[in-house]
């Protein structure tokens, strides 16, 4: 009987095992870059969309709220999407013969939603709700980023626990006029003096920092 | 040999990386293979009476009294859901207009003003030629809040500026809201 093994088999043994220890190890020392990276959290990264609808089109230039279409972002967990009936209430009149809205006139005629690709997303095991954040007054642009600058959407911010609880550790910079949450642009806002306004809301709704880091909120 | 195999464990485990973040069950707007038409949320059996039904008849039939938080509401919701098109002061040239959207007449037209309010909230409620309804949109007692806010719009354009007192004229002539 030949022999299975040559005479180098030993050594490429080693150098295999030497080669996956070294892959561990530098994992391991960049994994904290890693996991804050755009490959992981998939920050700024678009996806193909059976329409290419576009936010900068419709809230940046024609200036449509956000509550228009995301009906259901002040009264439930969910900020929801349009309903085909809503894209149409428009596009009955407009771009009636473009290719680019045939899915929409699929839709409306099949009665089948339109299949949009998810960018915000978190896993299933945790519990989110728009509704309170919106009532407390954090603005959309907070999470979700300059959605009226982007022609497709994106995330704009990572979603990951440490993220949520940057902000539930201290929530009082982060809040504003609950009436005014779907303004995108805030750069005036700390110019304008608003140093005392977080806390005075915080006081005002009640907000306690410490219970908001319960891993109960939001794993249930 | 084996000393690779023991890493074996360890490869599996990698793959099982997306335990629980996507567990098998429907999302409120997803899809569901169980149903022929292929949606997770079910249109209720024709005939089906929601249990919040006849509150919803009742605010849609009952005109909620006249107070300042309802004018604040309705403005709200109209600049939400109508000055797209009607544009924020009623005169329909609202942004989607401009592009090409046919335009809607001016709410303050003599034959709106003479309107009831009802005629506003039934607008919303079946839409209007081709002004698809909003129904899905604005809640019945926020579809009252609108009209009476069509009301205050219909009204500060008919209104004579000297009609205003001082502190709202400078206002006025300020430019700011
Ligand atoms: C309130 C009115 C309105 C609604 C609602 C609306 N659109 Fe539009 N949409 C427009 C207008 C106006 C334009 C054309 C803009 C222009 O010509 O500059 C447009 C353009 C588009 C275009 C092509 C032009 C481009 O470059 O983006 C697409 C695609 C589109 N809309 C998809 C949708 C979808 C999908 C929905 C439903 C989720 C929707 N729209 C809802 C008003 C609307
Ligand atoms: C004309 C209707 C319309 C308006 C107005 C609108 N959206 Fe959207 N939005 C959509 C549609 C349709 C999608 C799904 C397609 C996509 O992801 O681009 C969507 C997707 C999103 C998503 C991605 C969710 C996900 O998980 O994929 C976010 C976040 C979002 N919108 C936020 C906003 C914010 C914030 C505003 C207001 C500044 C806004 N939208 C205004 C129609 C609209
Ligand atoms: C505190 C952060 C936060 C704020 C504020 C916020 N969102 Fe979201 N949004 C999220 C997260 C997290 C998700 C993913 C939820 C999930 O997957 O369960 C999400 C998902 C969405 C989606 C996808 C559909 C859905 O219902 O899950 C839309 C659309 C959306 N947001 C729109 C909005 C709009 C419009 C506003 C402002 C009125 C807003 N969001 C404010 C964090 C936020
Ligand atoms: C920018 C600030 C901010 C961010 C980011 C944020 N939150 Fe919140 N969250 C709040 C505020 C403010 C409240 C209201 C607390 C209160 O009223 O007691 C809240 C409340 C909640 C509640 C409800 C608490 C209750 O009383 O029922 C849940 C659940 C929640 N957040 C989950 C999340 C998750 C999950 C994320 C990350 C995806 C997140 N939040 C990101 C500010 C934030
Ligand atoms: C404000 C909301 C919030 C609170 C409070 C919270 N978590 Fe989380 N947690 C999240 C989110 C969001 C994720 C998903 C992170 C991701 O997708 O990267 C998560 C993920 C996790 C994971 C899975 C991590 C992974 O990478 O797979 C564990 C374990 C966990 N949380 C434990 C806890 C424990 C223990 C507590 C209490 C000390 C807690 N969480 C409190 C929001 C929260
Ligand atoms: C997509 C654009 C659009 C939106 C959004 C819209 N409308 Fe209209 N509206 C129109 C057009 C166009 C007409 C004229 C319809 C016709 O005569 O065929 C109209 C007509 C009307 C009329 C007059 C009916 C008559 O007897 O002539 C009223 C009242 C009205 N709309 C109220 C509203 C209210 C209230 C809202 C908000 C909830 C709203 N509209 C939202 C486009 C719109």
């Amino acid at each position: 009987m030949p022999q299975i093994f040559t005479a180098s088999a030993d050594t490429w043994l080693r150098a295999g095992v030497l080669l996956v220890g070294l892959g561990v190890l530098v994992t391991g020392v960049l994994w904290d870059g890693a996991i804050g990276s755009s490959a992981i959290t998939a920050v700024g990264w678009v996806r193909d969309q059976p329409v290419p609808f576009s936010h900068k089109h419709h809230v940046g230039d024609l200036g449509i709220d956000c509550r228009y279409c995301h009906t259901t972002v002040e009264t439930g967990p969910h900020a929801g999407f349009p309903a085909t009936h809503t894209c149409m209430t428009c596009h009955s009149q407009l771009w009636t013969g473009a290719a680019a809205l045939a899915p929409v006139r699929d839709s409306l005629a099949t009665g089948t939603p339109i299949a949009w690709q998810r960018v915000a997303r978190l896993p299933d095991y945790v519990q989110f709700n728009h509704s309170i954040h919106v009532a407390r007054g954090v603005p959309c642009v907070t999470c979700h980023g300059r959605v009226d600058q982007m022609p497709l959407m994106m995330r704009a911010q990572p979603f990951q626990m440490r993220w949520c609880l940057d902000c539930h550790r201290d929530p009082d910079p982060h809040l504003r006029p609950p009436d005014q949450v779907t303004r995108m642009d805030w750069s005036t806002w700390d110019r304008e003096g608003h140093a005392d306004y977080g806390p005075h809301q915080a006081a005002l709704f009640g907000i306690k920092p410490e219970r908001m880091t319960d891993c109960a909120l939001c794993h249930r | 040999m084996r000393r690779l195999l023991l890493l074996l464990p360890l490869i599996l485990t990698l793959s099982s990386c997306d335990e629980m973040t996507h567990q098998p069950r429907y999302q409120a707007a997803g899809r569901g293979r169980l149903f022929p038409d292929g949606k997770a949320m079910q249109a209720p059996p024709e005939g089906t009476v929601a249990q919040d039904d006849p509150a919803r008849a009742a605010a849609l039939d009952e005109r909620p009294p006249m107070t300042l938080d309802l004018l604040k509401r309705g403005r709200q919701r109209y600049d939400i859901y109508c000055s797209p098109c009607h544009d924020v002061a009623g005169a329909g040239r609202g942004p989607v207009v401009a592009r090409g959207f046919p335009a809607p007449p001016s709410l303050d037209d003599p034959r709106l003003v003479r309107a009831p309010s009802r005629y506003f909230v039934e607008v919303i409620t079946q839409g209007h030629g081709v002004m698809y309804d909003h129904a899905d949109r604005v809640t019945p007692t926020d579809r009252w809040a609108i009209a009476a806010y069509i009301r205050a719009l219909q009204r500060s354009r008919s209104t004579p500026v000297d009609e205003l007192n001082a502190a709202d004229r400078a206002h006025l002539s300020g430019g700011t809201p």
